[in-house]
């Protein structure tokens, strides 16, 4: 099993923090951002291909952080590949010794900076689970046989701030039977929501581990974004003033993030810390929310 | 039905810069109830493209462009150009143009031109869309993607393929707001419609099932479908 499935095996509180490949091949400052927190989390998560912005892959960001001793998920999105190459993807990364894959459906190409692109989704995000599972299992989604079997921990998202949450936990139920292991939800500023989310998911006797995501919120301009274009995410008034009143915006994001981390914890089994370029502040939150910076 | 948008006068007009005698082809099916290429639209477009180049006429060359030259425009409308027997019905005089602007669908457009057999050249005066209905006067909403495979019997009669922007079979992503897409905040979430359909149905259940991949195979484009009544085995090909 993976570092990861063992870290959430052990039933600790567990956190992942993320990166995003550069568009270019200069990974300096993606690598550099992965050193402040690498030591610190059980896994980091690579975007692949975010927002439909064209980047380096999600693959080859995974083997640098593996290089570099840190423990990559790979994000892999059914925008740009067919099924032939979602699955040659998967084997190309248990070539390499990559075993947390976290599916998602992706971003529609039109919302990207190649909006004329053909997008693809041949699967989606619960078939490529599936498929994922399939190949684990030895087979491929035709049913051949494989000459050496990859074996992955795999994932999948939900967004507990979408309505109607009925059709959510509908999809989140499916993706667990279709084998996923783990998974990472879409940034949470409301703790009082994300309880009865997760109230709603166990009653519906959905058991698998569930890691908050905790967006970094670094101004008021970008509170303001989330909650006019990211669908699902709601920052409060409440968080927005504190921003806007603050002298010292750093110190405030992190305590923000600390404190909706204190908030979820009872509710969840570790957080997904995603900090769009402030990394240096992953281990300060880690601290203020009183957890470990020894995660295995 | 077949659902077109007329190309914008700019372009037809420089398609149809070499030639000089031109027939304006309509079709007075799908593109007639979608208003883009029936009688009436055929007409107004001829109308439109005479004054157009009466208009370049008078102009004085500028820019190395040469003054139009006259051109004849007429029209011509047939109920079908995906049908044989209304485009040899007319056959006869359309060779006798330059060139044919075809204001059907891709479809009566090329089939024309496969009638005509390199005789003539064909050109296309409409952008053709999607299958569709009309949701209101005026108004045209795509339906189906034509997959070859309906599943619509699982979905409450809501198709994912088509009406989700990302195809997805086994529920939404996660860009739907308040019922609208993420790809346009002014349409529905094929996946929300699904959901409310299936709940006034009482059969929400249908969407609990893991769905397999879609079999894309099923239409081998280009596709053909023989009717059995007209399968002769051995001579013609018989469609599996
Ligand atoms: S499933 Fe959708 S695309 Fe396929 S035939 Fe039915 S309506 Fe058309
Ligand atoms: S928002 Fe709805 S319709 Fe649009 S791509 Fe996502 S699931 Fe499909």
């Amino acid at each position: 099993m993976s570092k990861l499935g063992e870290a959430l095996k052990s039933g600790k509180f567990v956190i992942t923090s993320e990166v995003g490949p550069p568009k270019g091949i200069n990974m300096t400052s993606c690598l550099d951002e992965a050193k402040h927190f690498g030591e610190k989390v059980a896994a980091i998560n690579v975007t692949d291909i975010q927002s439909a912005v064209m980047r380096v892959g999600s693959l080859a960001t995974c083997i640098k952080l593996k290089e570099r001793g840190y423990e990559p998920i790979m994000q892999m999105v059914c925008r740009d590949r067919n099924r032939l190459s979602l699955q040659s993807e998967l084997l190309n990364a248990a070539v390499f010794g990559i075993e947390n894959i976290l599916c998602l459906t992706g971003d529609h190409q039109t919302l990207g900076d190649h909006p004329q692109a053909k997008g693809v989704f041949d699967l989606d995000s619960v078939q490529l689970i599936a498929t994922a599972k399939g190949l684990m299992e030895g087979k491929d989604l035709a049913g051949n046989k494989l000459d050496g079997i990859p074996t992955f921990f795999l994932g999948g998202v939900v967004s507990p701030g979408l309505d109607p949450v009925e059709l959510q936990i509908i999809k989140l139920e499916k993706k667990v039977r279709a084998g996923a292991r783990f998974i990472q939800t879409q940034s949470v500023f409301e703790s009082d929501k994300f309880r009865q989310f997760i109230d709603k998911v166990h009653s519906m006797g959905i058991n698998i581990p569930i890691l908050a995501g905790i967006i970094i919120l670094k101004s008021v301009g970008m509170a303001k974004f989330m909650n006019e274009n990211v669908a699902g995410v709601f920052v409060p008034d409440n968080l927005i003033k504190e921003m806007k009143e603050t002298k010292d915006k750093q110190a405030k994001a992190v305590e923000i993030a600390a404190r909706i981390i204190r908030e979820v914890k009872p509710y969840c089994q570790g957080v997904h810390i995603m900090p769009l370029g402030w990394g240096h502040l992953v281990p300060e939150i880690i601290k203020q929310a009183g957890l470990s910076l020894t995660p295995m | 039905m077949i659902v077109a948008k007329r190309k914008p006068l700019d372009e037809i007009k420089e398609m149809l810069k070499p030639y000089n005698k031109i027939l304006v082809l309509g079709c007075g099916s799908c593109v007639a109830v979608c208003m883009a290429g029936g009688e009436k639209e055929a007409g107004l477009l001829s109308t439109e493209l005479q004054m157009a180049f009466e208009m370049d006429k008078t102009l004085p060359p500028s820019g190395g462009t040469p003054p139009g030259s006259a051109k004849q425009i007429d029209t011509i409308t047939i109920l079908r150009q995906c049908d044989r027997e209304y485009i040899d019905e007319v056959k006869d005089k359309l060779v006798q143009y330059d060139a044919i602007l075809s204001v059907a669908c891709g479809v009566g457009v090329q089939f024309t031109a496969e009638v005509l057999n390199g005789e003539k050249v064909l050109l296309p005066g409409l952008n053709t869309t999607f299958l569709g209905a009309t949701k209101e006067p005026g108004m045209w909403v795509e339906r189906c993607l034509a997959c070859g495979d309906c599943i619509l019997d699982e979905t409450g009669g809501v198709c994912p393929i088509t009406m989700c922007s990302k195809s997805l079979m086994n529920g939404p992503c996660g860009g739907h707001e308040k019922g609208k897409c993420e790809v346009d905040r002014n349409r529905d979430c094929g996946w929300v419609l699904i959901y409310e359909r299936l709940k006034k149905l009482g059969k929400l259940e249908l969407i609990k099932d893991i769905k397999l991949p879609k079999n894309y195979g099923a239409v081998k484009r280009p596709d053909k479908i023989v009717h059995e009544a007209y399968q002769v085995v051995g001579k013609e090909e018989v469609k599996k």
